[in-house]
């Protein structure tokens, strides 16, 4: 007999209503229930913490106003990593570069917003929010595609960020995401027995209260973690990573895809990039840091035959200045690049032309790709999710999935 | 179940405040509450001690400036940029951190120790409310103490005073907006978040009053100064009346329309009574409010004195803020901490740093305060404190905080909560004090007692099963240690 999900959920939700356990998650505590087949699209978000320098990232190696405002900083065109004639990547790139030959790395030029913030924590707000930069917005984007998604719980989602923290970009309405640095570290620290008790024991009232919701997070959590840390072993990755945090962080993502997990979303960081001093060995140790873990993470996907359902994509809150600061390094700037990575692009390689440094707004890069439209996109051609209602307003959708 | 007096009495102290303190926990049940209300709110209205933990070396250089321009025979702050080179300006933030992070502690100190409670978690509530992260230590002291001072005092002294301050102004760029090239970010956020609230006025609105606000500015000392050659003098049409408005009376205009009224008093409501307004009591308080003049006392001894305010709806509904229930620990268990500025790293890790705002809007509070991690390391706090253990936890960076020198520190490779003291807390609870307020308590109603001073307004009944399981019942003082901890790691003691 066929059952279809739906209906087992509420048999389920009967069941465990006393528990107050999540009924999604309760149904997941049976791995035969949910098999995510192949094919299960995964969004990977990497911020890069500080104000990553875009143009010492994606560099404009035949650009003479480049290399005069960085008489100190700028990267040599013989030891960037060429695209084209014009364009090279910052020399520890290396495995960006393999992916840019193969047709799976995307780069997007310019991305930034309107009245642009040089301050890391609003910049990071409004990039987290999707806000514009006048408004204040209290929910992040994917905090809110998981509010829209669980709205009728036909397609149960969750997003996890590999962190002690959550961030306010997983923070939504009514859904709030998981942080988990280590699966093992949160499924040893909420099976405490005590715990556990308590929140077996709590007969939650009708009219939700704010204990109503103490019980059901601590519920939720208890649950989830003990579903993440069981899945995440049914397949762990076997492949071997580099001993940074960023690549343990990928290597637990890997886990979890392979496990089958009902993961949408994975949101990790990566910093800090800001550069004021000393730039070249700061971005050359992140971006090593950075480039061994992307390796080791495709090579396993692909191993695997799921790249093509990964989209790794990178942010940061905002690029740098153009000219170089007297301290070897770059100051607060407006305008940034991206990397899209993925085994399913429909448009490779530069998206976009380089930023004309001839046109500059006081030493800053002009914007011309709202990344709200790569959030759209995002959302709308890979999570199948409905941009508008989560961003508040339609923008256009670019073509890079 | 009629309330009795002692329940309301620890409902009043834990909302006009953060709780009460161990040498009163067993002595409320005979004290009349509309006494303790009276007391509590003469005690907020005294002057506050101005909280000082600005450096020498910040204050010398102002002086110095001060003196330079007086000889010279300028007016100081006329040209701000120019009084302070790149290095000074840097020197400057990066003592300003280590400021800041020295006055948070003291006014955390402050909110433990005060007589005045209640004008510290006022000052709390403004301190959300009237929210500006500027890296500048002292224009943030003297924020912070305006707001102190005015905690109960009269909300448009405290609007202007506020508005007219350095660190305002500066967070809000109004020293950029000058005639002709208006910025309109403090024009927005007085109307949208400090008086009206949103949808009260226009596009139109907020332009016109940038205007007015034009010209307003401070001195390097963090005085307020008017600058008429910036100010754009012209005729301007705010909230439909037309005139050659300053932004003095754009405040005014603010003041007199009871919708600022009616938006504050929203606010403190949410805040004190129930993240639920009930709009009857809202119109209630509002229209008194606006009728004493915006009387931060009247509203609130309107508030306490309500029968309302007791009622079992309104006891343990607001999930309390990382920092009230730090504060509220600290004033339960008699403790010194070793390395107090662990107390950063647990604000930062629960999502409520003092001086350090997410953004112009404050905090959100309510549920926000709440996500997976934020609740499991709410839930272990009590036992850590009990066992010295570390916390395996790791912050964010903060690049705002740590302005490009995180470098530094990554490539010492320290560990975690280093700069917050380590990650262990080393709190000596003097345990033998807080059991002896308990010593009259014969052992059979020591968990009742424990229960009802740990927990004083449940919004569930607590499971008095599981709690005791947790026992240790070696001695009385192992009991009543095992119990509170276990009772200050339930869902319950998240809420007031």
């Amino acid at each position: 007999m066929l059952i279809k999900r739906r209906n087992f959920l509420q048999i389920g939700s009967l069941a465990s209503a006393s528990l107050m356990l999540p009924k999604l998650l309760k149904a997941f505590e049976n791995p035969n229930l949910i098999k995510v087949p192949q094919g299960n699209k995964v969004l990977i978000v990497l911020q890069f913490n500080g104000g990553n320098d875009g143009l010492n990232t994606v560099v404009p190696i035949s650009n003479d106003i480049y290399y005069k405002l960085r008489p100190k900083i700028a990267i040599d065109k013989s030891k960037a990593l060429g695209l084209t004639d014009e364009v090279g990547l910052h020399p520890s790139l290396t495995a960006l570069k393999e992916l840019y030959n193969n047709g799976e790395l995307s780069i997007l030029n310019n991305v930034g917003y309107d009245n642009p913030d040089r301050s890391h924590f609003r910049s990071m707000d409004i990039w987290q929010t999707a806000s514009k930069s006048n408004e204040t917005w209290q929910t992040g984007w994917l905090g809110r595609y998981l509010d829209t998604q669980c709205a009728n719980c036909d397609k149960p989602t969750q997003a996890l960020e590999l962190d002690d923290t959550l961030s306010l970009a997983m923070k939504g309405a009514k859904q709030k995401a998981l942080a988990l640095k280590d699966p093992k570290k949160l499924f040893a620290q909420s099976q405490e027995k005590y715990l556990k008790t308590l929140a077996a024991a709590h007969h939650h009232q009708d009219h939700e209260k704010p204990v109503d919701y103490l019980y059901k997070t601590m519920a939720e959590t208890i649950s989830s973690a003990e579903y993440i840390y069981k899945q995440s072993n049914i397949r762990p990755s076997l492949a071997s990573y580099p001993n940074t945090e960023l690549a343990k962080s990928f290597k637990t993502i890997s886990s979890l895809v392979l496990s089958d997990v009902n993961t949408k979303v994975y949101y990790v960081s990566l910093g800090s990039f800001d550069t004021h001093v000393n730039q070249e060995n700061t971005q050359q140790r992140l971006f090593n840091e950075l480039n061994g873990a992307v390796d080791a993470f495709v090579k396993d996907m692909k191993a695997n035959g799921r790249f093509e359902d990964i989209l790794l994509m990178t942010f940061s809150e905002f690029g740098r200045r153009v000219g170089q600061n007297a301290s070897g390094g770059t100051d607060h700037g407006t305008a940034n690049n991206m990397f899209l990575m993925s085994g399913a692009l429909k448009q490779k390689g530069l998206l976009n032309p380089m930023a004309d440094l001839s046109n500059l707004i006081d030493g800053d890069l002009r914007y011309q790709v709202d990344f709200k439209s790569v959030y759209a996109t995002v959302l709308r051609k890979w999570l199948g999710a409905n941009d508008a209602e989560i961003l508040g307003r339609q923008y256009d959708y670019l073509s890079f999935v | 179940m009629p309330i009795s007096n002692e329940t309301k009495n620890f409902h009043f102290l834990q909302r006009a405040g953060f709780g009460v303190n161990t040498n009163m926990l067993t002595t409320l049940a005979e004290v009349n509450t509309k006494e303790l209300v009276k007391k509590n709110i003469s005690a907020a209205q005294e002057p506050p001690v101005y909280l000082d933990k600005v450096n020498n070396s910040i204050k010398e250089m102002i002086t110095n400036r001060q003196e330079d321009a007086k000889m010279k025979g300028e007016e100081l702050g006329k040209n701000l940029k120019k009084e302070l080179t790149a290095q000074e300006k840097r020197q400057i933030q990066v003592q300003s951190r280590e400021d800041l992070k020295n006055l948070n502690l003291l006014w955390l100190d402050t909110m433990v120790k005060d007589a005045a409670p209640l004008r510290e978690k006022m000052a709390l509530f403004w301190h959300g409310h009237f929210a500006s992260r500027q890296i500048n230590v002292y224009y943030q002291q003297l924020l912070l103490h305006e707001i102190r001072k005015n905690a109960v005092g009269n909300f448009g002294d405290l609007l202007k005073a506020v508005s007219k301050s350095a660190s305002m102004l500066s967070f809000l760029n109004n020293q950029q907006n000058r005639k002709l090239k208006p910025n309109e970010n403090f024009a927005r956020e007085v109307m949208e978040l400090f008086t009206l609230g949103r949808g009260n006025y226009t596009e139109i609105d907020i332009k016109e009053a940038a205007r007015a606000f034009t010209g307003w500015g401070f001195r390097l000392d963090g005085s307020f100064v008017f600058r008429q050659a910036l100010h754009d003098d012209g005729v301007k049409t705010i909230f439909g009346k037309t005139g050659n408005f300053t932004g003095d009376d754009v405040l005014e205009m603010l003041l007199q329309n009871p919708q600022t009224a009616i938006h504050i008093t929203e606010k403190i409501y949410r805040f004190f009574v129930n993240d639920v307004i009930d709009v009857k009591q809202v119109k209630y308080l509002a229209d008194k409010f606006y009728k004493s003049n915006y009387n931060i006392t009247t509203l609130l001894t309107e508030i306490f004195n309500s029968q309302w305010f007791y009622e079992a709806k309104n006891m343990g509904c607001i999930i309390k803020s990382p920092v009230a229930l730090l504060v509220g620990i600290r004033k339960l268990l008699p403790m010194e901490i070793e390395n107090p500025q662990i107390q950063l790293l647990l604000q930062r890790a629960l999502g409520q740093t003092l001086f350090y705002p997410p953004n112009v809007a404050g905090w959100p509070g309510g549920e926000a305060w709440i996500d997976s991690s934020s609740l499991m390391l709410r839930l272990r706090l009590p036992q850590y404190i009990k066992d010295d253990d570390s916390i395996a936890i790791a912050v964010k960076t903060d690049d705002d905080v740590q302005m490009g020198m995180m470098e530094n520190q990554q490539l010492n490779k320290p560990k975690i909560g280093k700069n917050y003291g380590g990650n262990q807390i080393r709190a000596n609870v003097n345990w033998e004090t807080f059991a002896a307020q308990f010593d009259k308590v014969p052992r059979e109603a020591l968990y009742t007692t424990l229960e009802k001073v740990v927990i004083p307004t449940k919004a569930s009944p607590i499971n008095a099963n599981a709690v005791q399981a947790q026992a240790n019942a070696g001695t009385r003082l192992s009991y009543i240690q095992s119990i509170t901890i276990a009772l200050m790691c339930t869902p319950e003691y998240q809420l007031s």
